[in-house]
């Protein structure tokens, strides 16, 4: 086994048996679990929910039996129960728990229905939508009945007009494809987001063990510290590959594990188009490396541990502007700000990506815009690889970027 | 062989190691002397690689010293340093097949090296459940336990207790007898003058002292008078050919220029009163040492 081979593994295996690889690992998988079976959790609690009992005074009658009725029609959740008690009495009972609230129906000066619900609080949405949806039925028909419309005509009045979108362009997106693939890309972004953040910092803190504990002076003697970065970088790389391959296939597992018509399975995982995994995994792969890369030469100049947050401070801003900026895009891949930034290397993982997921764009275009990203990455390499050698050697309290400098120069004869 | 050849390195405007030569033969226990900055770090990172001189050139045995050639050699760092969170032959197992030493063979080295300086208790535990001493050996195991050819050791018995700076003394004795050649650097004069034959002492980057250890003890010229008696020494600073005086506990230790003042300092003497003792001796390393690289370590 070469020298490579040996650090690349020795860092892929001693991170894969730390606690906290171990536990970020099972607490995000966790929480996919938990989010992919939302309905499922939602509706266990529901239950609780579903004896909700509301009163109902019908100040004037002849109101009560049709709003009933129209509520049934809208949900099973929500009782009502006509009493004649007055308001202090009602007030009463809800604050015992009697009742969830009370509705008082009346008609206005021009005979229409119209109802105030009174409750301890209103922040339960659902009940209150759905007594104004009743009460608007219950409108709408007594209207009708008073233009003597026949149940034919009001069934026209209803029915909802037919609009339809088709995309011109070849090979674009549906609608439903497109609110199909907004929720993956803003999971898949999510992910790149996250991951690189926490790939390039586990990097730059592992250079900086190696040289405050200074093992480096013993390591750099015995292999070259350009194929040391490397082999740190791919090793911890595969780490994350590993965690991303967990994270998806149970991801996978969970949403096609759901039963058919809940939201979760209508984001279809089962269908999302190949060439997004392979763009996803492609991109995330580009923009580790080109974070790695420079997080192992923020790292080499750092020669204490606690000094790495504060070195790892304008790449980390980096990363969540680049976030922030596909965020935007998201909701306007076609903006000529989101096509401008997807060739900012630093963005292009994320950016690139909401573009050739939401758009068809043409294939010069994601050439170009893995081109710029590769040759960023084989810059930063060589400067990294540069910088990273003459950095390990030094020592004392080279936290400032100023400290590239020196590095280069202490380098330059090697 | 060890040779430097004129090596010269600058960082900047600072000259860390200047027109240095050397030639370490093969079985050598070769000592490299000077003060804090004179530049031994600096010359053992040119020789493993590290760094590279300005000028001149370093070979060993013929062939220039690269990475392709870290198997042959083995380095103990001033500044120790091991990953702490690593288990202790796990780490040095690693180390080892970093500088290309089968994976079965370092073990059975590191059980056999871990036995020898009475640890073997501490092949499982981490690094920095390890005191310093301990940590010290097990650093000096990953250093010779590939087997190398060439051995730098920077300052091997720093913070050691008598116990295990013997320990470690045997170790190095027995590699070279074993024909490892050695060059190590060290702060306490007495182990060197124990251990090595040639010596260098650098001063500002440069060799002020080379050679045997005796030739160069002879070459000094000077030797010391230690005088012990129950009467006050104060009078004997006058004496001429009286370089330095230092009182002692038991009483004065006197650095003369040549081997003659000694009488003259002995006949001196002889009125005042009782003498207990009266010693000539060579001088110590130590001596050449604040003469030559203008420092002392104490």
């Amino acid at each position: 086994m070469t020298n490579f081979w040996m650090i690349l593994s020795q860092s892929y295996i001693n991170k894969f048996k730390t606690k906290a690889f171990i536990i970020t690992t099972v607490l995000v998988a966790a929480v996919i679990m938990i989010a992919g079976n939302m309905e499922k959790i939602f509706s266990y609690f529901d239950d609780e929910d579903k004896e909700m009992k509301i009163a109902v005074v019908d100040q004037m009658g002849g109101l009560y039996e049709p709003f009933k009725g129209q509520l049934a029609a809208i949900t099973e959740d929500l009782t009502v129960v006509q009493t004649e008690q007055t308001e202090n009495q009602l007030k009463k009972e809800v604050t015992k728990g009697t009742y969830k609230g009370y509705l008082l129906l009346k008609r206005e000066a021009d005979g229409l229905p119209a109802g105030t619900y009174k409750a301890e609080n209103i922040a339960n949405s659902e009940i209150t939508s759905d007594i104004r949806q009743a009460l608007q039925a219950l409108k709408t028909m007594e209207v009708a009945g008073k233009l003597q419309l026949t149940s034919e005509q009001i069934q026209m009045w209803n029915a909802p007009v037919t609009f339809d979108t088709i995309a011109l362009a070849k090979g674009a997106k549906s609608e439903e494809e497109l609110m199909q693939a907004q929720i993956l890309v803003y999971l898949l972004l999510f992910f790149i987001y996250f991951s690189v953040i926490m790939y390039a910092n586990m990097i730059a803190s592992d250079v900086a063990i190696e040289k405050s504990s200074r093992v480096m002076e013993i390591l750099i003697s015995s292999v070259s510290p350009v194929k040391q970065m490397f082999a740190k970088i791919i090793g911890i790389g595969l780490l994350g590959l590993t965690q991303l391959v967990i994270w998806f296939a149970i991801a996978y597992f969970t949403m096609t594990n759901q039963p058919k018509g809940s939201l979760v399975s209508s984001i279809g995982l089962k269908s999302i188009p190949v060439t997004m995994i392979v763009y996803a995994v492609l991109l995330f792969i580009l923009g580790y490396f080109l974070y790695a890369t420079i997080a192992a030469l923020l790292g080499s100049l750092v020669s204490r541990l606690e000094d790495v947050q504060q070195m790892m401070t304008p790449l980390t801003l980096l990363v969540m502007v680049g976030f922030f900026i596909s965020m935007y895009g998201l909701s306007n891949p076609e903006s000529p700000f989101i096509t401008a930034t997807s060739y900012v290397p630093f963005f292009t993982p994320m950016i690139l990506f909401v573009r050739i997921s939401l758009l068809s764009i043409p294939v010069w275009e994601v050439v170009l815009g893995f081109g710029v990203l590769v040759a960023a990455i084989l810059l930063f390499g060589v400067i990294g690889a540069r910088i990273y050698k003459g950095g390990v050697l030094m020592y004392g309290k080279s936290n400032s970027l100023k400290d590239m400098k020196k590095a280069l120069e202490l380098s330059k004869d090697n | 062989m060890l040779v430097l050849e004129r090596v010269t390195k600058r960082f900047n405007e600072f000259t860390a190691v200047d027109n240095l030569s050397l030639q370490i033969p093969e079985r050598e226990l070769f000592g490299f002397l000077g003060a804090n900055g004179a530049g031994k770090t600096t010359t053992f990172r040119m020789i493993l690689g590290i760094l590279q001189a300005n000028e001149g050139m370093i070979h060993w045995n013929g062939q220039p010293i690269n990475y392709k050639s870290s198997p042959l050699i083995g380095y103990l760092p001033e500044e120790r340093g091991l990953y702490p969170k690593m288990k202790v032959k796990e780490q040095i197992v690693y180390l080892a097949r970093l500088r290309g030493m089968d994976k079965k063979e370092a073990a059975i080295e590191t059980d056999r090296w871990l036995e020898r300086f009475h640890v073997p208790d501490y092949a499982g535990k981490k690094v920095e459940e390890l005191s310093k001493g301990n940590q010290q050996k097990i650093q000096f195991i990953s250093s010779v336990v590939h087997k190398p050819q060439l051995l730098i050791l920077d300052e091997p018995f720093s913070g050691l207790d008598p116990v295990n700076v013997e320990l470690l003394k045997e170790a190095v004795v027995d590699l070279k007898e074993s024909g490892t050649t050695i060059v190590f650097s060290s702060h306490r004069m007495e182990h060197v003058e124990e251990l090595c034959e040639n010596l260098c002492m650098m001063h500002k980057g440069r060799p002020v002292v080379h050679g045997r250890l005796r030739d160069i003890k002879r070459s000094f010229g000077r030797k010391n008078v230690f005088v012990q008696a129950d009467f006050d020494l104060g009078f004997l600073e006058e004496i001429r050919g009286v370089l330095r005086t230092k009182r002692t506990a038991e009483g004065m230790l006197l650095q003369i220029d040549k081997e003659e003042t000694s009488q003259t300092i002995f006949s001196a003497l002889q009125e005042k009163g009782f003498v207990t003792k009266f010693e000539l001796e060579e001088p110590s390393l130590n001596d050449i040492f604040i003469e030559k690289a203008g420092a002392s370590y104490d």
